[in-house]
């Protein structure tokens, strides 16, 4: 039940109380709401969550956890 | 696609799994670890993890499924509600064939007549509330830290629109205790935990510092794909071999220490937190996440009030064991003879995140 998919904000919408984002979800355009991460921006990858963005997916700590894992395997 | 591909390099997963088995090669025992999450025992399964690591490291699956450890007496519950007149009961979908007790579920509710309606999100049953609004339209809260805070949203943004017919039945229940309530019975040995991902992109990775300081054991806390689920792996094994146990986090690209505030402050406005009913574990306190007095008009435990009779779990069903990693699916009597995905008993066989439907897929050596 806590899956969540990372996908990109194509655009945003100040609607009230939250504002709103559309994402693409497999292929699907689908509206989501940005109520737990307002400070998201268009291009940003965010994790859905149940129609919500729980989070924002940072690309340079992705990159640094695979430099990491690289590293950690670097002794054999 | 992008963050999923490149956490499934075959090539980087291959040395991972080598130096897991390295750092375990002297040891006369297998590692054990248990993966609280649902997602991560399915992600496991899927990608062939156990296998890989069969003699090494030994996952013990946790009660890091929603459904599995709702209790049967809050499914006798919101089966009772959905029978209320009029009442639309909003649902995600692996809880309407979910067994309370007497073999009843909401699935079969529905085939008597009441109204219970598969949604994808929270905002989807608020479209239901503004479709229909002469009646009352209840969202069934149940999940983890990770959910409650959309249901949270979903609750201010009606009271926002003045939306009055909508309410929620929270069983939104936090993780933390629970995995206080295995550590502390004792009763599974245990080397380290696999920490859920997207509860601590809520709740952040500190939230686990009490595993190491209080309990001694190490965690870390993965993302779903395979590399993220190695590297938590051999961070743990190498923390369990040097004996010095620590809070890592292998899921940095979405899980912050702190979590996040936006969420946690939405669920502070909504929800206080209290005793609540999970299967296997029994009531422990502190433990749920119940509406405040200020949401009284939108709780359905005090709006839509039931009498039920004492909660029965399935006979013979042995998933509040399984949940709490004291007996494997195949330890069960009922599992793949009567209990299937199909016709299942107990809701670890229901729910995709369930170890049993996770084993009767993925698993050939039963």
């Amino acid at each position: 039940m806590c899956l969540a998919i990372p996908t990109q904000i194509i655009a945003i919408e100040a609607t009230s109380p939250f504002p709103q984002a559309t994402v693409v979800l497999e292929g699907v355009e689908r509206r989501i709401s940005l109520a737990l991460t307002p400070e998201a921006q268009v291009g940003d990858y965010v994790l859905v969550h149940t129609g919500y963005a729980i989070s924002r997916v940072d690309a340079v700590e992705a990159q640094e956890t695979l430099a990491m894992l690289a590293e950690m395997t670097a002794y054999q | 696609m992008k963050f999923i591909d490149e956490f499934r390099d075959p090539a980087l997963a291959r040395r991972l799994v080598g130096q897991i088995r390295q750092m375990t090669a002297s040891r006369a025992a297998p590692v054990r670890l248990m993966e609280f999450c649902g997602g991560h025992t399915h992600a496991a399964y899927r990608f062939g993890l156990r296998e890989l690591l069969d003699g090494a490291v030994e996952l013990i699956s946790g009660p890091g499924c929603p459904v599995c450890v709702t209790a049967a007496a809050d499914l006798d519950r919101a089966i009772a509600l959905a029978e209320w007149p009029d009442v639309i009961l909003a649902t995600f979908g692996d809880m309407v064939r979910v067994p309370g007790s007497r073999v009843q579920t909401l699935q079969a509710a529905r085939a008597r007549g009441a109204d219970v309606r598969v949604v994808y999100s929270p905002l989807d049953a608020l479209t239901l509330a503004r479709q229909h609004p002469a009646r009352p339209v209840v969202m069934l809260g149940v999940g983890f830290e990770t959910t409650a805070p959309g249901i949270a949203a979903a609750l201010v943004q009606a009271e926002t629109e003045r939306i009055t017919n909508f309410s929620a039945l929270s069983l939104h229940k936090l993780t933390p205790p629970a995995m206080r309530a295995i550590l502390g019975a004792g009763d599974v040995p245990l080397d380290g935990i696999i920490g859920p991902g997207h509860v601590s992109a809520v709740i952040g990775s500190d939230a686990w510092g009490f595993l190491p300081r209080e309990y001694g054991i190490a965690c870390a806390v993965a993302g779903f794909e395979p590399l993220d689920l190695l590297g938590a792996i051999a961070g743990l094994v190498r923390a369990t071999v040097e004996g010095v146990p620590v809070v890592d986090n292998l899921y940095m690209r979405g899980v912050r220490s702190e979590g996040n505030p936006t969420a946690l402050a939405l669920l502070n406005r909504v929800f206080e937190v209290g005793t609540a009913k999970w299967r296997g574990l029994g009531a422990l306190p502190d433990s749920g996440l119940r509406l405040r007095a200020e949401w009284a008009h939108r709780n359905a435990a005090r709006l839509f009030p039931v009498t039920r009779e004492p909660a029965r779990e399935p006979p013979g069903c042995r998933c509040g064991d399984i949940v709490r990693g004291r007996s494997a699916p195949m330890d069960c009597p009922l599992f793949r003879r009567v209990c299937t995905p199909e016709n299942p008993i107990g809701p670890c066989m229901v729910s995709n995140e369930g170890a049993c439907a996770a084993v009767f897929q993925y698993a050939v050596d039963f």
